[in-house]
């Protein structure tokens, strides 16, 4: 008797690529992103929904893939950590938790990414209170978090002075 | 100081400035590897059955169920290797499976190897174990008492012993009680450091690889490789040369992953028998049980000092509750009092600590193992003997200032010590003296200093051998290969070797390539612990590098018809100092040398002091070759109503000899008051009595329950880099690690003080905790502002005071 081990296809929207998978029916988004798909930069700290390293964002919001039942993200947007560089480089965030020292160990920083790069995508100015309540769910261990709050307010910089010209365009 | 002047450089490119870590964009991008990352054909999952049991006897275990289910490949139990280890070679207490007794709940009992989690879970269900129940030991003062009347957590080793007595120190320096006695005041105190955990985001994993014809590979989340390699070759009776470790990053440990556990030798084991790679991922409540963190200490201290405010005499007696296993805990017991002795001058000293078995996860070494507790303590009543002879707490510290190039009165040995800049960092960016007794009721300030050793002069295993140790290539391309053994765990040490690199070799910092994290491939570094990483790893690389250096100076001089000594390596380029414009690329320059001397390689290795310890046993436990040194201000508002302390912010100013890169020493000390302050506010691992669930279950062994500081309760950090230029450190560099942790919680307890004129003697300072000292206080009348003192503290210069 094997345990619970029926499978079924799940159709998933990630980083822009459609994606089929097979995977156990009880299995979390953060499951299928990382044993199903390969997807292994969203973290498994807790397995419940406490620390926030396998934050993901789905159509636009930080999610917790650790106690989201994959089936819920079908049909959705998800984006994790590996999706958030172009061709063109790395996302201004993650250059910047690199220039800043934002990631020490470096295990919770792809769940604060994805907590932080919602944030700015909704509000590159976002104060450092705005900041420091985005990320209320994502624990760090390492950094105290100053070095974060500094890495997002540069990259927020960078993004508002890049979306500046745009909007003075249209 | 005794600096030959070595390392007072004013030439370094790139040492001393902020420069990135060289695995920082894969950990923002994702494509950073941890263990559980990893993955391989026919891999099987583990999963341990733990002890539902404080206390019992196995009597038997019955796996033929499990071993029945479909899926199921392999089941183990205590018997299968039935070797004893342990950390430190002289208390091996442990199995990695229990053998005949369980002695914590969630004390591993059995192992299973199956397809898939799901599989395994459902076999250990299967598991029947019977057990015979013990009466258990949670209080570590019944521990300490018991007469043998009931079995002892570990049987004593010797007939008539307490076996629940782990390791005693009695260390006694000068003369204590005659310098008490004659001291114009005395401050006795009462002090309890609830335990805490390490909490890393990463939990424990493990992955075991046999090759079906003798060799063993283990993958593991693990700040000890070399340490584990040991040990899995002892208990699994394998050659060292057979056994490989491999850490990929580490995802925080902060101690709690720094010896070896019961996963590493399971995942091994279930692959020896099955023949496939096996992993265990540990579940967040395995990893509160596995624990290893502080100990909870209950203190006692006497403390003497003159009526002008220097001390005399320190009297402590230290109860340590251990947890079920030794750990690190001999050492544990010698810390507890021997990293007392600075910042401040001690006439006369003496500790008496006792460390005891209890029914509980083990305890072990958490950051600033075995000092964070005595240093609540100590600082705590240093506060209270200022305000005694009236004093400002500050102006106290200074009047007691050890002073650098000198010996405590435990005859450990002081080179550089900046802790005075420190005092005047932190006294001069907390505005203090606007502030100390001067805001209103419910708003305070508080100070606190610490010492911290730069790694130990002694290896946890006797031997000779370097401490640390690296190997170095370079090659035509102009890059530079470094083999480092050194335990990468989020602190930057894979980054400190090759800023080294490419300071001596005079490369850009992206031409440096570090393989490191292997067994097989990287010479010996002994691990991530007590601080030592960058100070013996960092001069272990400048050995190696300068030795490459010479070479390539020598070949570039002969091209030249130049002294050697005139080539310079720097920016990319070797250079004749006397002329800059006569210049080569470097990488043309590592070809002149290569064609001169051959193919071009080198080994550096670093080995600590072993002449500066006192001469009596436990001498060499706390000797270190240089200490770091640091002091905090924390502001604190309470709410006298709800016993709510929000810590506004605090002020960390740390000595760290030279910031190799500012932007990861401000980082280390970041992290640390933001664990100290975690540890002060919310965190304890404690666990059930009868009346509230299961006794000695776990209270809360979740990362929503044990509370760890969110973005939201992190009170505002501020770094003060001081650098004292140490003699013996890496370009003048001591540690950074652990140091920075320790007077973050008695700063945040004299601060409480400060505001509301309570005493915080117990840890944690959670509301209720709080709440019922500030309702006693106003019982007794005394919840009031205290006085100011008669001596305030001499303002310090107005501009920073550069060692150097």
């Amino acid at each position: 008797m094997l345990m619970d081990n029926r499978q079924e296809i799940v159709r998933l929207r990630v980083n822009g690529d459609l994606r089929e998978v097979g995977v156990p029916v009880h299995y979390t988004l953060l499951e299928a992103l990382r044993y199903g798909l390969r997807l292994t930069g969203s973290k498994q700290g807790c397995d419940k929904g406490d620390c926030g390293a396998c934050t993901v964002i789905l159509d636009g919001r930080p999610t917790l893939s650790c106690i989201t039942p994959v089936w819920e993200a079908e049909g959705s947007d998800v984006v994790t950590v590996e999706g958030l560089a172009t061709a063109e480089g790395p996302h201004p965030l993650q250059d910047e938790f690199d220039r800043n020292g934002a990631a020490q160990c470096g295990f919770c920083t792809p769940g604060i990414l994805c907590s932080a790069a919602a944030l700015l995508e909704r509000n590159p100015s976002a104060s450092r209170q705005e900041i420091q309540e985005a990320l209320g769910g994502n624990l760090c261990r390492c950094t105290g978090y100053t070095k974060i709050y500094d890495a997002v307010e540069a990259a927020g910089a960078r993004l508002a002075e890049t979306a500046a010209p745009e909007t003075e365009g249209r | 100081m005794s600096d030959n002047g070595r390392n007072r450089r004013s030439d370094l490119r790139l040492i001393g400035s902020p420069q990135r870590k060289i695995e920082g964009l894969a950990k923002s991008t994702g494509r950073a590897v941890y263990t559980d990352d990893l993955d391989f054909a026919g891999m099987l999952h583990g999963k341990i059955l733990r002890s539902p049991h404080p206390h019992a006897r196995i009597v038997s275990i019955d796996t033929a169920a499990a071993e029945a289910l479909e899926g199921v490949h392999a089941v183990i139990t205590g018997a299968d290797m039935p070797t004893r280890y342990g950390i430190i070679p002289w208390t091996p207490d442990e199995y990695p499976l229990c053998l005949d007794r369980v002695r914590y709940i969630g004390d591993g009992v059995a192992a299973v190897a199956a397809l898939d989690e799901d599989t395994a879970l459902a076999a250990l269900e299967l598991i029947d174990v019977e057990y015979e129940e013990l009466p258990p030991f949670f209080d570590p003062r019944a521990a300490a008492e018991a007469d043998g009347s009931t079995p002892y957590v570990h049987e004593a080793k010797k007939e008539g012993r307490n076996g629940n007595v782990t390791k005693m120190v009695h260390l006694e320096f000068g003369e204590v009680d005659k310098r008490m006695d004659a001291s114009d005041v005395v401050v006795e105190g009462d002090y309890f450091f609830e335990g805490t955990t390490h909490a890393p985001i990463e939990p424990h994993c493990a992955i075991g690889l046999w090759d079906g014809v003798g060799r063993l590979t283990v993958w593991s989340a693990t700040q000890v490789p070399h340490y584990l390699h040991r040990e899995l070759a002892r208990v699994l009776e394998l050659d060292q040369a057979d056994v490989r470790v491999l850490q990929p990053l580490v995802g925080g440990a902060f101690g709690g992953k720094s010896e070896p556990f019961d996963l590493e030798f399971c995942v091994a084991k279930l692959s020896m028998i099955t023949g496939r790679p096996v992993k265990i991922l540990y579940t967040r409540e395995e990893v509160f049980y596995s624990h290893r963190g502080r100990h909870p200490f209950h203190m006692r201290y006497r403390t003497g000092a003159t009526a002008d405010g220097r001390l005399t005499s320190v009297d402590a007696e230290i109860l340590l509750d251990g947890g079920a296993y030794a750990s690190f805990g001999l050492v544990t017991t010698y810390y507890s009092g021997q990293l007392l002795c600075a910042p401040y001058e001690m006439p006369a000293y003496r500790f008496d600590s006792t460390r005891v078995y209890t029914n509980k996860p083990a305890c072990g070494p958490k950051r600033g193992h075995g000092s964070v507790q005595p240093r609540f303590a100590f600082e705590i009543q240093l506060d209270k003997l200022a305000e005694r002879v009236g004093l400002d707490p500050i102006e106290f510290r200074r009047r007691n200032f050890i002073g650098e190039d000198t010996r405590t009165v435990n005859e450990l040995r002081i080179t550089s010590n900046g802790f005075l800049e420190c005092l005047d960092a932190v006294q001069r960016a907390s505005g203090w003296n606007r502030k100390f007794r001067s805001m209103p009721f419910g708003r305070g300030v508080g100070v606190a200093g610490s010492t911290y050793i730069s790694g130990t002069n002694y290896p946890i295993y006797p031997n000779e051998m370097p401490q640390s140790a690296v190997q170095m290539q370079i090659d035509r391309s102009g890059r530079v290969a470094v083999f480092s053994g050194a335990s990468e765990i989020g602190q930057g040490c894979d980054s400190v070797v090759a800023y080294i690199a490419a300071e001596e070799l005079g490369v850009p910092l992206e031409w440096v390539r570090v393989l490191r994290g292997d067994t097989d491939f990287t010479p010996v570094d002994l691990g991530a612990y007590s601080s030592r990483v960058t100070f013996m790893l960092g001069n272990a690389a400048i050995d190696a590098a300068s030795k490459l250096r010479a070479l390539v100076q020598d070949a570039v001089a002969e091209q030249w018809d130049v002294g050697a000594s005139s080539v310079l390596l720097a920016d990319g380029w070797a250079v004749w100092a006397p002329d800059t414009s006569r210049r080569l690329p470097i990488a043309e320059a590592f070809n002149l040398a290569e064609a001169k001397f051959g193919t071009l390689g080198s080994t550096g290795w670093y080995n600590t002091p072993k002449d500066v310890h006192g001469e009596y046993r436990g001498g060499t436990i706390g000797a270190s070759p240089a200490y770091s040194f640091t002091a905090h201000v924390a502001e604190v508002d309470v709410d006298v109503e709800t016993g709510f302390v929000e810590v506004k912010k605090i002020w960390v100013a740390h000595d760290c000899g030279r910031a190799l890169n500012p932007v990861l020493v401000e980082g280390q000390m970041e992290g640390s008051a933001y664990m100290g302050f975690g540890e002060a506010i919310m965190e304890e691992q404690v666990f059930k009595d009868a009346d509230h669930g299961r006794e000695g279950l776990h209270n809360a062994p979740s990362l929503l329950d044990y509370r760890i500081p969110t973005s939201l309760d992190t009170p505002e950090l501020e770094s003060l880099i001081v650098e004292s230029i140490d003699p013996e450190g890496p370009y003048g560099a001591k540690e950074a690690g652990e140091g920075p942790l320790h007077p973050s919680i008695p700063a945040i307890a004299n601060a409480i003080y400060d505001a509301i004129g309570v005493r915080m003697d117990r840890l944690p300072f959670t509301p209720s905790n709080v709440w019922r000292s500030i309702r006693d206080a106003r019982v007794a009348g005394s919840l009031v502002k205290p006085d100011g003192p008669q001596v305030k503290a001499t303002a310090p210069a107005e501009e920073p005071i550069h060692a150097d």
